[in-house]
């Protein structure tokens, strides 16, 4: 899985491409809360367009960084646009906790 | 479909997974599966697998056994362990419980199988290890006697 991430003011932008699974998501994990404490941001919004699968380890590192964000006072937002992840995530109770859009502009504004 | 098995093996390490779902999958395929089919079949055979890694196993060496038959419209999947077993399977089966809540697991494994998959039977005996069976109906296939 690859995994990149952007500023734009206090939001840290996650975009992961390929699969989100238990054996990848330790690494993200790992990542993207070094960037997010180094830089002392607030919001993070993650992009979930380029997955080709994600399993409920996915869940699992979702719900952790969004008690960081709440903690920090923070929101957290997802972009999806599959069928299939959006299951997922309607499944785990994760769409009642925070917003999904389509792009990143999108979710930047709110 | 005329009747069709499969037999995997591997040792517990978390590379396997996406290894575990893709042969499923593959093999799956001949049965004409939708996308959405597809897609659940590898989700839910990736949860039995991770929970063999970090449950059965607890993260030590082992081998996980996957084995599929292809029936009439329908595979049957069963994910094997002989890691150390579940105190209590209904438990365990509740959705967002998880016997590791420092590893940030969402608890959602069997919620994940259970709703993805059509039977899920999950059988378990302490020291000994763990089944997992799970059937998938095809609606693409029309049922022939």
């Amino acid at each position: 899985m690859q995994i990149s991430m952007d500023i734009i003011n206090d939001n840290l932008i996650v975009t992961l491409k390929g699969e989100l699974d238990h054996h990848t998501s330790e690494d993200a994990r790992k990542s993207i809360d070094q960037q997010y404490y180094k830089n002392n941001l607030l919001n993070i919004v993650l992009d979930l367009r380029g997955l080709s699968f994600m399993d409920s380890s996915g869940i699992g590192l979702i719900m952790g960084r969004y008690k960081n964000c709440k903690e920090e006072r923070g929101n957290m937002s997802i972009v999806s646009t599959s069928p299939s992840i959006d299951r997922i995530l309607k499944m785990s109770g994760l769409l009642k906790l925070m917003d999904v859009y389509s792009n990143i502009d999108e979710a930047i504004k709110d | 479909m005329e009747k069709n098995y499969m037999k995997l093996e591997f040792s517990s390490k978390s590379s396997n997974e996406s290894f575990a779902r893709v042969v499923v999958a593959a093999f799956a395929s001949q049965l004409d599966p939708t996308l959405e089919e597809l897609s659940d079949i590898k989700t839910a055979v990736s949860e039995a697998v991770t929970n063999a890694i970090i449950h059965g196993y607890e993260y030590g060496e082992g081998v996980v056994l996957v084995e599929a038959t292809i029936e009439n419209n329908s595979i049957e999947i069963i994910i094997q362990d002989n890691g150390k077993g579940i105190d209590d399977i209904d438990k365990a089966m509740e959705p967002f419980y998880t016997s590791k809540p420092d590893l940030e697991r969402s608890g959602m494994g069997f919620t994940v199988m259970e709703t993805f998959m059509d039977e899920l039977v999950v059988e378990s005996n302490i020291e000994k290890g763990t089944k997992v069976r799970m059937v998938k109906k095809f609606k693409s296939l029309p049922y022939e006697e």
